[in-house]
């Protein structure tokens, strides 16, 4: 099984990608898309990828209904920034957070949850260190974002890929 | 240039998510324009490519789907596609703006972290 | 009335996409810097595929989503081009 189908959730991927962009649930599409998906999931074994666990699939959809709003939330409030730029208190900076989060699956999402929510980017992260330098663009205080990193995203994220 | 032939129920968000995501891209670019410096502006372009373009691919998929009777779901990958590869790109940006910035010696960015007290990961 | 809600609609949209797109590339033009030029030409990319779109709800034909698909893998390969020339000197390490 494991040498047939080494990457199942990538290979079922990959068939839906070929169904939606070939837009028909035809048998011919159907066994073509299955080939290319296998073909595709067999050219990556060799590169070996490091080892994902994908755990609590009720905590992925909680975490992704708390990522949706906290978009459009922030979508709302960098808007109103942009378009009211004579706020003078408003100061964006950086802020450096300790994660405790080491696997590299949960980090790239940690990643880009934070730099596709609007106001705030991920820089840079030193893997030795353990800490990840963010641009916030409305810094209150440095206390509140590390406490938002944490408690919202870096809790869950780690109940799912550790 | 004749527009598609929409019901009226289907027509009036269809308009309306179309004007929402124009209206946040705007925004967005605008922000290009108004705020102060470079680490400012990155953040700008992702109202766009959140909810602008979540808006604009809502309005295309309700539209395809009522004019072909059937539901067309192929905007997904784009949205799919664009979630994953933006961040992607603002980060590279970010990262060579902050080490451009180091490299020149501006104040205004935190320093590295100093190699001695780390091993920086082997690149 | 449907008709005129729509068109009018999907005119003005274009109109508040194509200020974006001269938004960005007032950015792309002017810098200071060549990450904003950068960042400009990415935010024109994503701009002119969103107006790919209201051109394909416009004119009720699937064609121009296949334009917007090509026009977002192009824009992401070349922005993370030039993201690492910036940080390099080089593309290819």
């Amino acid at each position: 099984m494991r040498r047939v189908l080494p990457y199942p959730l990538l290979t079922a991927g990959l068939l839906l990608l070929w169904l939606l962009l070939s837009q028909s649930m035809a048998p011919g599409s159907v066994v073509l898309g299955a080939v290319l998906a296998l073909g595709a999931s067999w050219a990556l074994v060799p590169l070996r990828p490091p080892k994902a666990r994908f755990r609590r699939p009720g905590v992925a959809l909680r975490l992704a209904l708390i990522v949706l709003s906290d978009i459009i939330r922030s979508n709302v409030a960098v808007a109103r920034i942009i378009l009211n730029p004579r706020r003078r208190d408003r100061r964006s900076g950086f802020v450096r957070i300790p994660l405790e989060m080491r696997n590299p699956y949960g980090l790239a999402t940690l990643a880009c949850i934070i730099t596709a929510t609007p106001g705030t980017i991920w820089v840079e992260f030193d893997s030795a260190a353990g800490t990840v330098l963010i641009h916030v663009l409305d810094l209150i205080e440095e206390e509140t974002w590390i406490q938002i990193i944490k408690g919202r995203y870096e809790r869950r994220l780690m109940e799912i890929f550790e | 240039m004749s527009v598609p032939d929409l019901p009226f129920w289907a027509a009036l968000p269809v308009a309306l998510f179309l004007l929402l995501g124009a209206g946040l891209t705007l925004t967005g670019s605008l922000g290009l324009l108004r705020l102060g410096s470079f680490y400012e502006r990155v953040h700008a372009p992702t109202l766009g490519t959140t909810l602008g373009i979540g808006c604009v691919l809502i309005a295309s998929m309700l539209c395809f789907s009522v004019l072909q009777t059937r539901p067309v779901l192929h905007e997904v990958l784009i949205a799919v596609f664009v979630t994953i590869t933006t961040p992607v790109t603002l980060m590279l940006l970010a990262r060579a703006a902050l080490y451009r910035d180091r490299h020149e010696g501006n104040r205004q960015v935190p320093p590295a972290v100093p190699p001695s007290e780390n091993c920086r990961d082997g690149r | 009335m449907t008709a005129a809600l729509l068109t009018w609609s999907i005119l003005l949209a274009q109109l508040l996409l194509g200020l974006a797109m001269a938004c960005a590339t007032f950015r792309l033009l002017r810098g200071p810097r060549a990450q904003d030029r950068v960042l400009g030409l990415d935010t024109l990319y994503v701009n002119a595929m969103m107006l790919l779109l209201t051109f394909g709800i416009r004119t009720g034909s699937t064609l121009y989503f296949e334009a917007a698909l090509v026009i977002a893998l192009l824009g992401f390969v070349s922005t993370a081009a030039l993201a690492k020339f910036l940080m390099r000197g080089e593309v290819i390490e």
